[in-house]
């Protein structure tokens, strides 16, 4: 098995990780072992040979290590119209100094909080890639919203990545929102590396009873970076959990997005929008795991390719026998731009319970050339119209984004590369 | 709900019909696999030699790989050692007509409903009767050589037609595809050939029936479709088993070369023995069928009706390789029971303007697992490639499972790509509609799902349909969840 080999320069990460968290550590270490990196033709990684590209671009890993960010850095770096928290990451570790400071919120590095569930959610065995981050991620932040707190102004979540030929950063994020809390959480890295790195991340995500998260998160790093990402969240009885990612850029891009409803009344929202262009690669994964009854979970991930770009969309609803009565809806829809973009998607149902309604659908095709002619009729000329067009298409996942500045950022980011590009 | 236990007690105590098996004399290969099993079995069909060395090669292919796993199913693991891989009724020498054949073989035919007596029969349906591991006989062969048609045996046409099955064998499931093609590809026993040459649109339906009667044998058979130019043929494939404990082996291939303009219609109603209640014995279906429209304008159509079976594993598919050309796949997957099924179709578009429709349909009931499993693929050179998928399932009872696996493959900006599907129960507003009619729930739910399969019934030939309706009602009747 060729694509294990990396394994070997693995190890060196794995020796040098820092002695906390010891049993999940080992735990974590043995479960990658046992899994390897996903081979050649592993299922869930089928289209997306991150085990390959790694083979391919980097020569030997180590563990990159925090950096000394800039106020000015930090400041320049958050985007325009922006009101509400900071916490700032250097190559995964959180930087307490430079971040807000919330009254009756505890937010901490996570090697201050050893008694921490790591793993608990975003379970080793689901994922190589996530044991791997447990086994030897370096540092993270440990973010806890205590009961009944309504944060009204969101967290933002700013990463800075700086890395050297072929490093690894590794962060990891634990939440915790006690019952009846809401909270936003907007999740924006900045790359700051000249060259290929390979950034794992692991975010968990821990609801109480009522609760309603948001989460949401751009991908506009650089052309380096080969990334996966395990995001899962777990919500209790009558809350709510909603997920936009947008992506924009990257090298090749895995995101697992797994949601796992666990009370009753509760309801999963993941809403996606993909622009791809140059040979970007981004594969998004989500499972919906339905436990109980009366649950809801709505899904709607969109892309546009244009280039050499590929867009992979695998989208699981699991539903348990128990969880009668469940809702879930999932869409997926394409629009290629180019001869050698390439689209493969995958929307998946199991289904274990007899009382539920599910569906979902997918479309691939191109522009609607009638819509096209109507608005060229009206002088509106071809490549305007076009943009207008695919604008309209994304829109439809932007406008799921309910913090105003981030939708703002979004949407002239996304603008910018309808005009420019397309 | 103590009346809707009893309507599912007296749905799952319901009798496979076809569950007796008969003790004929037969000519049976030695249990176990090896070279010399299928060199034995080369010598018993008078083989030529190229085909003895294509079995063997096959079986090399064969021993290198290993038993695929992907699947959604899980059964205990077939012993390919512990299986006997021909066994034929014993008859003193080949018949020349039907009035020679054993008539216990007929008598065989007459209790599933098939008659073999051609004169008697009032719609023209050409069969093949398989029974194990041979072909016992072929109806109406006079009318259609008057056509030029062919429509024999494979063993037949390995004698008779050896450059037509030389050209074609193996072209469409090369022994390489899979594991249980490349199984089938070394020991196949028999099957039915049929060559409709150039622009001539057969007058009946042509048909195979197998059977599968000994004990402990597998069954591997072999079909082979050739459609020249402007050329229309309609194709129907029945099964049935005895009822036995242990489970049985049939892993069959179908193949179909479809070249310009021609048109191939092939229905399927399956109805193997499913297994007991306690999901005991059974069959296990393990087939590869594959088409390809090699030629432009040229049309393939799959129909599949499946009741039967302990684990089905089956994905009819369409290579539509010339421009213009169109796949279809319908289909009707009902489990029950312990029943597994994966199912589904492959439509692979590499010419231009190709159109591909999948029609699926799934019903589980009682403790099954019933999963689709498709792929639709456009490959970069198939400009203006058009697919319309849609799968349902329908969930009876809360033990069952309905499991969808669309793989979604573009490589091409022109395609046109929709898939669609939805998992419901039978609506209780639907059944309540029809109770107020005076329709009994019983009734509502046969009208009801014979209405949610409809689409893909209509698809079947007619003499087919009945049978599939009548099935459909069989393995469902009243299980209301």
């Amino acid at each position: 098995m060729s694509t294990l080999t990396k394994q070997d320069t693995f190890n060196s990460i794995l020796e040098g990780a820092p002695k906390n968290f010891e049993s999940e550590r080992t735990l974590a270490k043995e479960s990658y072992f046992a899994q390897g990196l996903p081979a050649l033709k592993a299922e869930e990684y089928k289209f997306t040979s991150i085990a390959k590209k790694l083979e391919q671009t980097i020569e030997n890993f180590s563990s990159a290590q925090a950096f000394e960010v800039s106020d000015e850095l930090v400041k320049s770096s958050i985007y325009p119209g922006f009101e509400g928290n900071v916490l700032v990451f250097s190559n995964g570790k959180f930087l307490p100094e430079l971040s807000s400071n919330i009254e009756g919120l505890e937010i901490s590095a996570l090697s201050e909080k050893p008694e921490t569930a790591i793993g608990s959610i975003a379970k080793v065995e689901k994922d190589a890639f996530a044991a791997l981050n447990q086994a030897s991620f370096v540092d993270g932040a440990f973010i806890s919203v205590p009961k009944k707190s309504q944060v009204e102004k969101p967290f933002l979540l700013l990463s800075f990545n700086k890395s050297n030929e072929g490093q690894v950063i590794q962060p990891r994020i634990w939440i915790e929102a006690g019952d009846f809390a809401e909270v936003t959480f907007i999740d924006q890295s900045v790359d700051l590396s000249e060259t290929s790195y390979f950034l794992n991340k692991v975010i968990e995500i821990k609801g109480g009873v009522n609760t309603h998260i948001r989460y949401y998160r751009i991908q506009n790093e650089g052309k380096n970076s080969i990334e996966v990402s395990n995001i899962e969240t777990d919500i209790q009885q009558d809350s709510r959990f909603t997920s936009v990612n947008i992506s924009l850029s990257g090298d090749m891009v895995r995101n697992n997005l797994n949601l796992n409803l666990l009370g009753s009344n509760s309801e999963g929202n993941m809403y996606g929008l993909y622009l791809l262009n140059g040979k970007t690669h981004v594969d998004n994964h989500t499972n919906v795991d339905h436990t109980i009854p009366h649950a809801e979970s709505n899904e709607l991930y969109k892309g546009i390719l244009a280039d050499q770009s590929r867009g992979v969309f695998n989208g699981k609803i699991f539903v348990r026998q128990d969880a009668q009565k469940t809702n879930a809806f999932q869409q997926n829809n394409n629009i290629l731009l180019s001869e050698d973009a390439v689209v493969n998607t995958k929307p998946q149902l199991e289904i274990w319970a007899d009382d539920v309604k599910c569906s979902h659908g997918c479309t691939t095709g191109q522009l609607d050339e009638e819509a096209l002619f109507y608005l060229q009729a009206r002088g509106i000329d071809k490549t305007q119209a076009k943009g207008l067009l695919l604008y309209a298409f994304a829109g439809e996942v932007l406008e799921h984004i309910e913090e105003d500045s981030f939708r703002e950022y979004c949407i002239s980011l996304v603008q910018e590369r309808l005009g420019s590009k397309f | 709900m103590s009346k809707d236990n009893q309507i599912l007690e007296e749905l799952t105590s319901k009798e496979y019909e076809h569950g007796w098996s008969v003790n004929y004399e037969a000519d049976e290969a030695p249990v176990g696999l090896n070279e010399d099993i299928i060199r034995w079995i080369s010598a018993k069909k008078e083989e030529p030699q190229w085909l003895l060395e294509w079995r063997l090669k096959a079986f090399k292919t064969w021993q290198s790989m290993t038993e695929p796993e992907w699947a959604n199913v899980h059964y205990p693991k077939v012993d390919f050692q512990a299986l006997k891989y021909y066994s034929a009724p014993k008859q003193n020498s080949k018949p020349k007509s039907l009035d020679e054949v054993d008539p216990e073989l007929l008598a065989i035919y007459e209790r599933l409903g098939i008659s073999l007596n051609e004169q008697k029969r009032l719609q023209g349906i050409a069969v093949d009767a398989v029974l194990d591991s041979v072909s016992v006989a072929t109806t109406f062969k006079g009318t259609l050589s008057k056509l030029g048609i062919i429509f024999c045996s494979f063993s037949e046409a390995v004698k008779e037609h050896p450059e037509l099955v030389k050209k074609y064998l193996g072209s469409v499931v090369p022994m390489t595809d899979n594991y249980y093609a490349a199984l089938n590809s070394a020991v196949f026993s028999d099957g039915s050939f049929c060559y409709i040459p150039k622009g001539v649109r057969c007058p009946m339906e042509l048909s195979t029936y197998f059977r599968i009667n000994a004990a402990n044998t597998g069954q591997f058979e072999r079909t082979l479709i050739v459609a020249e130019e402007e050329s229309y043929v309609s194709y129907l494939e029945g099964c049935t088993a005895p009822q036995r404990d242990e489970n049985q082996l049939h892993a069959a291939v179908v193949e179909i070369y479809a070249a310009a303009h021609a048109e191939v219609k092939y229905s399927t109603v399956q109805n193997w023995f499913p297994g007991d209640k306690e999901g005991k014995g059974g069959i296990y279906n393990f087939v590869t069928k594959r088409g390809i429209c090699a030629g432009d304008f040229s049309k393939i159509s799959w129909t599949q009706v499946e009741t039967g079976s302990a684990v089905t594993w089956k994905y009819p598919s369409c290579i539509l390789k010339g421009d213009n050309s169109i796949g279809e796949f319908y289909s009707v997957a009902v489990t029950n029971n312990y029943q597994q099924a994966d199912t589904g179709t492959k439509m692979i578009h590499i010419g231009k303007n190709t159109k591909s429709r999948i029609v699926s349909k799934g019903i589980s009931a009682g403790k099954s697992q019933n999963s689709y499993r498709g792929q639709v693929q456009v490959m970069k050179r198939a400009d203006n490639a058009r697919n319309f998928s849609q799968c349902d399932s329908l969930l009876m009872g809360d033990r069952c499972g309905a499991h969808t696996f669309p793989y979604i493959d573009i490589q091409n900006p022109s395609a046109k790509v929709e898939h669609e599907a939805t998992t419901s129960k039978i609506g209780e507003d639907q059944i309540f509609y029809c109770n107020q009619r005076g329709i009994a729930t019983e009734d509502a739910v046969a009208l009801i799902v014979n209405g949610y399969a409809k689409e893909v019934l209509n698809q079947l030939p007619m003499e087919f349909a009945v049978e599939a309706q009548k099935l459909l009602a069989l393995t469902l009747e009243g299980s209301v969840g």
